[in-house]
């Protein structure tokens, strides 16, 4: 059966979408990574979705509900490297995944993920940068 | 409105979907489309098509290219013979959903593509037709 690799990096989890979607697939993705976090006690997951060309509301769902998941294991989410043209028709569409962070790309993602799990361990900041919505 | 090309394609099992999505990019990317509105026709493809296996157990999506003056479009046809929509202005309206999904496919879809019909009768089946043009 097909299933999409989640890799282990540092305290992070990073999966990279490289095939398109279909339900059971990211269903499947739903549940792996959230007993991956749980197994790994990761603080973080990137979800790398660039070579994705489509994201209808079942995958949006899906990549809400991850955030949300992960978050009740203390984790969080941040899904990188949108193409414009699936930012646009997620919007049209209704739903602009209000609740999971994003990024440009995994770089990017790597570093706010960074920004959002230090506070933890320094009292001195509190929460993510405030040009990062939530 | 002339119909250039026309193919149906059976979609009964979630795999299915795959299948239909890529033969809607080819033939969008054979009009020229632009790469949003391909997009956004082959989302409102991939609602429609969810809707019809998780209500109707599968069903026909009809493929065609269309002509109108000097306008080229894709046309898209699905047809299920499952248990119909009692009210479809309720069905149209964001956020109403009789199953568990978010109630966006619907109206969502209508706001992607550039023509939308459903006709529906209880009991007999829900037909959808979806035009968007490749510069529309």
């Amino acid at each position: 059966m097909e299933r999409i690799p989640i890799l282990k990096m540092g305290p992070f989890l990073l999966v990279t979408i490289q095939v398109d979607l279909y339900d059971r697939l990211a269903l499947d993705l739903e549940q792996d990574l959230v007993k991956m976090v749980q197994k790994t006690s990761a603080k973080g997951v990137l979800i790398d979705i660039s070579a994705v060309s489509i994201v209808d509301s079942f995958m949006g769902r899906i990549f809400g509900n991850i955030a949300s998941m992960c978050k009740l294991l203390e984790s969080e989410t941040v899904v990188v490297g949108m193409q414009p043209a699936i930012a646009i028709t997620l919007v049209e569409l209704g739903l602009p995944l209000n609740g999971v962070y994003t990024a440009l790309n995994v770089e990017r993602g790597m570093a706010l993920l960074k920004s959002i799990i230090k506070p933890a361990n320094d009292p001195a900041q509190d929460g993510p940068p405030a040009s990062y919505q939530r | 409105m002339l119909s250039l090309s026309k193919e149906t394609i059976k979609v009964l099992k979630e795999q299915d979907v795959v299948l239909l999505r890529n033969r809607v990019k080819e033939v969008a990317v054979k009009i020229k489309m632009g790469l949003v509105n391909q997009t956004r026709l082959i989302t409102a493809a991939s609602e429609l098509l969810r809707n019809m296996l998780r209500y109707a157990n599968g069903g026909n999506c009809i493929v065609e290219i269309v002509s109108s003056g000097r306008n080229n479009g894709v046309r898209l046809t699905f047809i299920d013979k499952g248990p119909g929509i009692p009210d479809i202005a309720l069905a149209m309206k964001d956020g109403y959903s009789t199953g568990k999904s978010l109630g966006l496919g619907l109206p969502g879809t209508k706001r992607l593509v550039n023509e939308f019909d459903i006709k529906s009768k209880v009991g007999e089946g829900t037909t959808v037709t979806i035009i968007k043009w490749a510069n529309g």
